[in-house]
């Protein structure tokens, strides 16, 4: 069975020696790797080969892991199902005729499949967790600044974090260890995750904490989804845990607060895919500013062009205070909630996704509804918290995941709570 | 109004100044790059992912550049905010790498400063609007026209992300004699700071607004009503690339301008374009949108807390200050004190000397002789500041009656800067040394033998005999003579 996992079998090898020898891991294609097509799951980028790793690639390698890919992706990260690459969708390992969530549907498919150990994506507003959730593998989405986005193609860069993929939470922790630390070539990183030891609060001890259920994101999701969810989270009670129901008024607004600011960012970052050094250059009439327009209509697909234009729109001049600047108060606003929650409570629990996985093509006509899906991953992504989705049962045959927020840096406490769930 | 009104309007000149400085840091503004352009460099090859815009990419801030903005806001008595911040500058164009800039908006990096400047003896100080860091874009050339009708045009980013302080004044000027001084002024002081280097091809890029407005609507202080500021239309004139080319641009403009007011013609407003060999001001002609750029905060970088760099960054003695001090402390005319101030290199040379000799001496011999002996052979103090033991040695020599003064200066010097001599290679080889008095005296005998005639028109009181007379003297002594202890014995012997 084909799933198109991989846009890139090209196998680079890691040292000889290190903490992930004997490992085999697949890349998303929108991280760099020198000398190998890095895509974006763009045309746009179909012929672009980096002439420098991104810095998880190299710690990667040092590590000694083997990849033996670059996987598939939703163009630029933009989408929720991998279905908007240029190279065609990727089917769910689980059932293949639904899609594996995304945009780092390639990462969890691979895993799921069996054709990786582990894998790396890249998480704006849930697409580590997303598709580790539909696909019935661990994603980590790590605390904006835990590592190094050096060489990861920008989506949305106030937003985004490179996070590891396993099948199960001690896997995806030791992964994190290995990539996790200051970058001089990211100013953005913080020294927190530097002599990390992730993989050692894997230890499935839950007992005496505390954890808020965000009632909010239980209120629109699926039936089926919620009753796995609430199971996963009664077990881990029994194992000594204590919850609490958190009230976060500010989620409301987060998806739309998202969605501004991630479009806004990602007008600014795409802009240099212009025609001149990347797409098909050249073969256009008039002059270059109509160049540029007539290289990105074709090299960019439909949803990177719809995402480009709204981001353009909300940050105009006449737009800017009405949606951006609205939209960053409502980032600050979400940031404060969560600030708040954390004092009462160690980690918070949500389902991953408020819905099973969709079959393939079901979601596509309806931008809309396949923005809202994104509700319960995107708060953490506005408030650069740490968060994990770990596999909290089945519900049809189809996985759920359970997803655990910890605060800034906390990343041992939902990796302890996670571990806790595959006991 | 009509064209006969319009010609008896008086009007006053209102210009405003968007200066470009490159920062003389050793690397790029937000990468490891080199800022220094090797000679013959290869398009394309002072890059890196990060300056090339490379996707993935991501810019890390040189603190040496906030350094040396900190350095320019102190010189111009600007406020300095709490931290850095930078947005990016949305817009497509060929020669930025990331169809964006990265620059400082809501925050400069210097607000609410000024710079004083004098023109024809009277004092102005010009307000300073704001001061901002930012990226320079890469270079274009364009092939076979210009940029819209080329056949085709190459980039080369080898200047890109080149660390660019704007600095932006108040519409203060009222002349373009005035620009002129203050770009002279600002190279002067940016050069004292160490921050700037006027050589460098493209350092200073200045962009101006210029407006003719009533010259009722001037108050007595020289400022001008917004109201009357916002009725006049002004062109913005670009490609300014000197004070020099200031002035000659703007006084071009002025013309221009009055001469349309003049004829009733409506001035548009417009961007042009300063041709410096035609020496005129050109219209753009593209009649450009206000042009919306996006502004938002850049992500990538975060917050560099400054508030005490101010207080930690130290400058160096600005050249109005150093010169009012040179003026006190060694007491030089004004003239003198200007000259030895001239660059940082002049006055630092001049303090080296004055250490070891009378001030009057010494600027002499640094603000006289040898700028002029430079000037005149186009080299600067910086050339040879490490032959400042040299220099000493020849005034001391000079001083201890050792070379007279006018072999030490038509010589001596002379051929220390043509020959890279020392002084006293050069003095022993050209015999220089100066004659002790015995042998002056067997020269004054000898002469007084030789010309009889020029001794009786002595004894007669006529007046050139004796001048006659020494400059004998001086000619058997090879100017190795001093021509009072000549004229002294002279007089001994004659009497
Ligand atoms: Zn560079």
């Amino acid at each position: 069975m084909s799933y198109n996992i991989f846009l890139n079998e090209e196998q680079i090898d890691g040292a000889a020696d290190g903490p992930l020898s004997e490992m085999t891991i697949a890349i998303k294609d929108n991280i760099s790797t020198e000398g190998v097509a890095t895509t974006c799951g763009s045309n746009m980028l179909a012929s672009y080969v980096p002439p420098y790793d991104a810095t998880v690639v190299s710690k990667i390698k040092d590590a000694g892991a083997t990849i033996v890919g670059k996987v598939n992706m939703d163009e630029f990260g933009m989408g929720g199902t991998t279905e908007t690459s240029a190279f065609g969708p990727t089917k769910n390992p689980v059932d293949p005729e639904r899609v594996p969530g995304g945009s780092s549907g390639g990462s969890a498919a691979a895993v799921a499949a069996g054709k990786a150990d582990l894998a790396i994506g890249s998480d704006t507003g849930g697409s580590v967790r997303n598709p580790a959730a539909f696909c019935g593998v661990v994603g980590i989405k790590p605390t904006y600044g835990l590592v190094s986005r050096y060489g990861l193609i920008a989506y949305a860069n106030s937003l985004e974090q490179i996070g590891p993929l396993a099948n199960s939470v001690e896997d995806a922790a030791r992964l994190l260890d290995v990539i996790s630390g200051q970058d001089p070539h990211d100013g953005t990183t913080r020294s927190q995750g530097d002599n990390s030891a992730y993989a050692d609060a894997a230890d499935g001890d839950v007992s005496g904490m505390t954890i808020g259920v965000i009632r909010e994101l239980f209120d629109g999701a699926d039936k089926r989804v919620v009753e796995t969810v609430e199971q996963s989270i009664e077990a881990l009670e029994s194992q000594g845990a204590e919850t609490i129901d958190v009230s976060l008024a500010s989620l409301e607004h987060a998806v739309q607060a998202y969605y501004v600011i991630a479009m806004s960012e990602a007008s600014s970052n795409l802009a240099r895919f212009d025609g001149v050094r990347y797409g098909l250059s050249g073969g256009y009439d008039g002059n270059w500013n109509e160049t540029f327009a007539d290289a990105r209509e074709e090299g960019f697909g439909d949803e990177v062009k719809r995402r480009i234009l709204l981001g353009t729109y909300a940050l105009s001049a006449g737009y800017h205070d009405k949606y951006y600047k609205k939209a960053q108060d409502a980032r600050a606003w979400v940031r404060q909630d969560f600030d708040n929650a954390f004092s009462d409570v160690d980690v918070l629990a949500s389902p991953t996704m408020p819905v099973l996985p969709p079959k393939l093509g079901e979601s596509l006509s309806d931008p809309l509804q396949l923005y809202l899906m994104d509700a319960n991953t995107v708060p953490v992504n506005l408030a650069n918290l740490p968060a994990i989705s770990v596999p909290a049962g089945e519900a049809d045959g189809l996985p759920v995941g359970l997803q655990l927020i910890g605060p800034q840096f906390g990343e041992e406490s939902i990796i302890r709570a996670a571990s806790a769930v595959e006991n | 109004m009509t064209a006969q009104a319009a010609e008896q309007r008086e009007l006053a000149v209102v210009i405003g100044l968007e200066v470009h400085v490159q920062l003389e840091t050793a690397t790029k503004i937000f990468c490891g790059c080199s800022t220094r352009a090797d000679e013959d460099e290869a398009p394309n090859t002072r890059t890196c992912p990060t300056c090339l815009g490379l996707p993935g990419a991501l810019p890390v801030l040189n603190e040496g550049a906030v350094e040396a903005a900190v350095k320019i806001g102190k010189a111009l008595s600007a406020e300095i905010p709490e931290q850095t911040t930078f947005h990016r500058k949305n817009y497509y164009y060929p020669d930025l790498p990331k169809n964006f800039q990265l620059t400082q908006y809501d925050a400069p990096i210097c607000a609410d400063g000024s710079l004083e400047i004098s023109v024809e003896g009277t004092r102005r100080s010009i307000g300073i609007t704001r001061a901002h860091l930012e990226e320079d874009p890469g270079s274009l050339q364009h092939k076979g026209g210009s940029i819209d009708t080329a056949d085709y045009t190459l980039v080369n980013y080898n200047r890109a992300g080149t660390p660019l302080v704007e600095i932006v004044t108040e519409p203060d000027f009222r002349s373009p004699a005035e620009t002129r001084a203050f770009l002279a002024k600002l190279e002067e002081v940016l050069a004292y700071l160490g921050v700037f280097d006027a050589t460098r091809d493209g350092s200073l890029r200045v962009d101006a607004n210029i407006s003719l407005v009533d010259a009722e609507a001037v108050a007595e202080d020289g400022s001008i009503s917004d109201e009357a500021l916002e009725s006049a239309n002004r062109t913005e004139v670009k490609n300014i690339s000197s004070h020099k080319g200031a002035e000659k641009a703007l006084a071009y403009e002025v013309t221009r301008q009055k001469n349309a007011i003049q004829r009733g013609r409506v001035i548009e407003q417009e961007t042009r374009h300063w041709d410096e060999t035609r020496g005129i001001t050109v219209s753009m002609r593209s009649k450009e949108a206000e042009k919306d750029y996006r502004y938002f905060r850049e992500a990538d970088l975060p917050p560099l807390e400054v508030s005490d760099w101010k207080a930690k960054i130290p400058i160096p003695e600005l050249p109005d200050a150093r010169r009012d001090r040179f003026a006190s402390e060694y007491g030089l005319d004004g003239e003198s004190a200007s000259k030895l101030t001239s660059t940082k290199a002049v006055a630092d040379f001049f303090e080296d000397v004055a250490e070891s000799f009378d001030p009057d001496l010494a600027a002499t011999w640094v603000a006289d002789n040898l700028l002029g002996e430079l000037n005149y052979r186009d080299m600067e103090v910086t050339d040879i500041s490490d032959r400042l033991e040299e220099f000493t040695t020849l005034i001391s020599l000079v001083d201890a009656d050792e070379v007279t003064v006018k072999n030490a200066e038509e010589i001596v010097l002379r051929s220390m800067l043509d020959e890279g001599d020392d002084p006293e290679t050069i003095i022993d080889r050209e015999g220089l040394g100066k004659a002790d008095d015995d042998a002056i005296g067997a020269f004054v005998t000898e002469a007084i033998e030789e010309n009889p005639d020029a001794v009786e028109d002595y004894h007669n009181g006529e007046d050139g005999a004796l001048n006659f007379l020494v400059g004998q003297v001086m000619q058997k002594s090879r100017g190795s003579a001093d021509p009072g202890t000549v004229n002294a014995l002279l007089q001994d012997e004659l009497a």
